[in-house]
């Protein structure tokens, strides 16, 4: 309950600030469809899209951690670790590079994310087994070799495609439009995972603990594994790289108590999603009209937050 | 409905540990099982337990073969304690000692009533109820090991294979683990394979002993014709005296 208050509190107040204040009762006469006008159009045009946009890239990212952290059993996982944002990275700023448009560059992006899906996949799981340190390994390897790739085009970039390709390194929400398929995706992930949460509470023993206590363990893992890409893909797809969500989101739940997967799933989708929506609502608006890219004020709000967490637990 | 080891090859890597068991596990019996490090004794107990492919031969349970068989139905007849588990879990003991239940309700998302007060009564007989609301991980070691018998026990399985289940815990702890298993056996609905490290124990709490010498021939029967002290010198390689 919780944090579903949180949420509805972070996506009204992503609604209600900007550089143009809107009111309580202008909003709730605009939702409710009483309203015209200039209110009707900032709410309906501009805020209502980047602010369902974070909350689902939010949810996505913490929900892609959360179940990354049970299927590699290392708390350090996060929903980049098998080299899907370097993928996406290397593919949108190549695309820049090579002076594509912004369609054709998103749709390299979500190429290259998906090629890393399936690289890192192709190269960890071998007759019909695989070994999750070799995944991990994979993972972290192939991200590497994606940053080495990136640093290189942003050396040999345009001065002026610089700033663009650093914004959506850091994540960046301001192009994010069309939310519909990162909410329906959000959703049925959401769902999905709640469903199998005593599955997810059993892997949490390790893999032969589970096996012993009857759950199917490579197609728990294997379904882990595709809703985790999936839930990455879709957020690296709508707004970039933005960190920290998905590490330590599950995390800062788990601290406050809340361990059980039957609820830390549904509580870190929400969570995971209020917390990037009040990251993107202060990102554009504490330095207005200067944006700064989310991905720092997520790392400025969480860092402080966990160093918190962590030092209250005795 | 017997747990069946047929002609079973068991090893690691190139390497194999047990040649050609074959050993009739029934309700009603305590097993114990001896032998040296390395000698395949947890690789036999994972293997008996469905959760490792032997190098030839097979397990069979009644009439199914263990790898024919859905996990969960598995997992509702053989329970194992593993010798080692991650201490990755976050929550309490008495969330996981739940997780037990787990065979029995993977259709629901919330364990029932009768599911708790099962949990609770084998962590009273462990004497964790007093930790019951604690966080695993602040457990000691021996604390931690009593939880995972209680999760084992909270499983209610047919067969229990226990590896190495007297590891961290005190005198009298142990001398309380054995004997309720012992008692387990003896009620002839379970049966109870483990793991030990100590002869006269074998011989005092188990009717039936399996010896693994390594790459060698194993030896399996009754504990008096097979804990003698000429087996278990030829065993360990030392002088035995039971």
């Amino acid at each position: 309950m919780f944090f579903a208050g949180l949420s509805a509190a972070s996506l009204v107040l992503g609604l209600l600030a900007g550089s143009v204040p809107v009111s309580l009762g202008q909003l709730w006469s605009t939702l409710t469809g009483g309203a015209s006008g200039p209110v009707h159009d900032i709410v309906f045009a501009i805020r209502l899209p980047r602010v369902a946009s974070a909350f689902a890239c939010g949810g996505l990212l913490a929900l892609a951690g959360a179940l990354l952290q049970v299927l590699l059993r290392n708390p350090l996982a996060d929903p980049y670790v098998l080299g899907i944002s370097g993928g996406a990275g290397l593919g949108l700023l190549g695309a820049t590079a090579l002076g594509l448009g912004y369609a054709a560059a998103q749709a390299a992006g979500l190429a290259g994310a998906l090629v890393a899906v399936f690289a890192v996949f192709g190269l960890s799981f071998r007759g019909g087994e695989w070994n999750l340190y070799r995944l991990l390994l994979t993972g972290v390897v192939f991200s590497s070799g994606c940053g080495a790739l990136i640093s290189l085009l942003l050396t040999l970039a345009p001065e002026v495609a610089i700033k663009g390709m650093l914004f959506w390194l850091l994540g960046d929400l301001s192009a994010a439009v069309s939310p519909g398929w990162a909410w329906l995706m959000l959703v049925a992930l959401a769902l999905l995972a709640t469903l199998y949460s005593g599955a997810l509470n059993v892997l949490s023993l390790g893999r032969n603990k589970a096996a012993s206590l009857g759950v199917p363990v490579l197609k728990a893992e294997l379904l882990i594994y595709v809703a985790a890409c999936a839930a990455t893909v879709t957020s690296v797809a709508l707004a970039g790289t933005i960190g920290f969500v998905g590490l330590i989101v599950p995390h800062v739940l788990r601290l406050l108590g809340v361990t059980d997967y039957r609820w830390l799933i549904p509580g870190t989708a929400l969570a995971g999603g209020a917390f990037l929506t009040l990251a993107d609502t202060a990102a554009r608006t504490l330095w207005a009209p200067l944006q700064i890219p989310v991905g720092v004020l997520t790392a400025l709000l969480g860092v402080p937050l966990v160093l918190l967490l962590l030092a209250r637990r005795p | 409905m017997s747990l069946s080891a047929r002609a079973l090859s068991l090893g690691f890597g190139h390497r194999t540990v047990v040649k050609h068991l074959a050993v009739d596990i029934a309700p009603g019996q305590c097993w114990a099982v001896l032998g040296n490090n390395g000698s395949g004794k947890t690789t036999f107990l994972h293997t008996l337990g469905g959760i490792r492919r032997p190098l030839a031969g097979s397990v069979v349970l009644g009439d199914c073969a263990l790898s024919g068989l859905d996990a969960g139905a598995r997992a509702r007849s053989i329970g194992l304690l593993l010798q080692e588990e991650p201490l990755e879990f976050w929550g309490s003991v008495l969330e996981y000692v739940c997780l037990g239940r787990y065979p029995h309700r993977r259709a629901r998302l919330r364990p029932a009533p009768e599911d708790e007060a099962i949990a609770r009564a084998h962590l009273e007989r462990l004497e964790l109820s007093a930790l019951a609301e604690r966080a695993l991980a602040s457990l000691s070691g021996g604390e931690r090991q009593r939880a995972r018998l209680a999760l084992v026990l909270t499983q209610q399985p047919v067969y229990y294979l226990l590896d190495e289940p007297l590891q961290h815990l005190d005198l009298r702890h142990q001398a309380r683990v054995l004997e309720h298993f012992a008692v387990l056996a003896a009620g002839a609905r379970a049966a109870v394979v483990m793991v030990l490290h100590d002869p006269r124990l074998a011989q005092r709490y188990c009717d039936h002993a399996l010896l693994l010498y390594d790459g060698q021939a194993p030896l399996a029967g009754t504990s008096p014709e097979v804990l003698t002290a000429a087996n278990l010198e030829r065993l360990y390689g030392i002088p035995v005296t039971l």
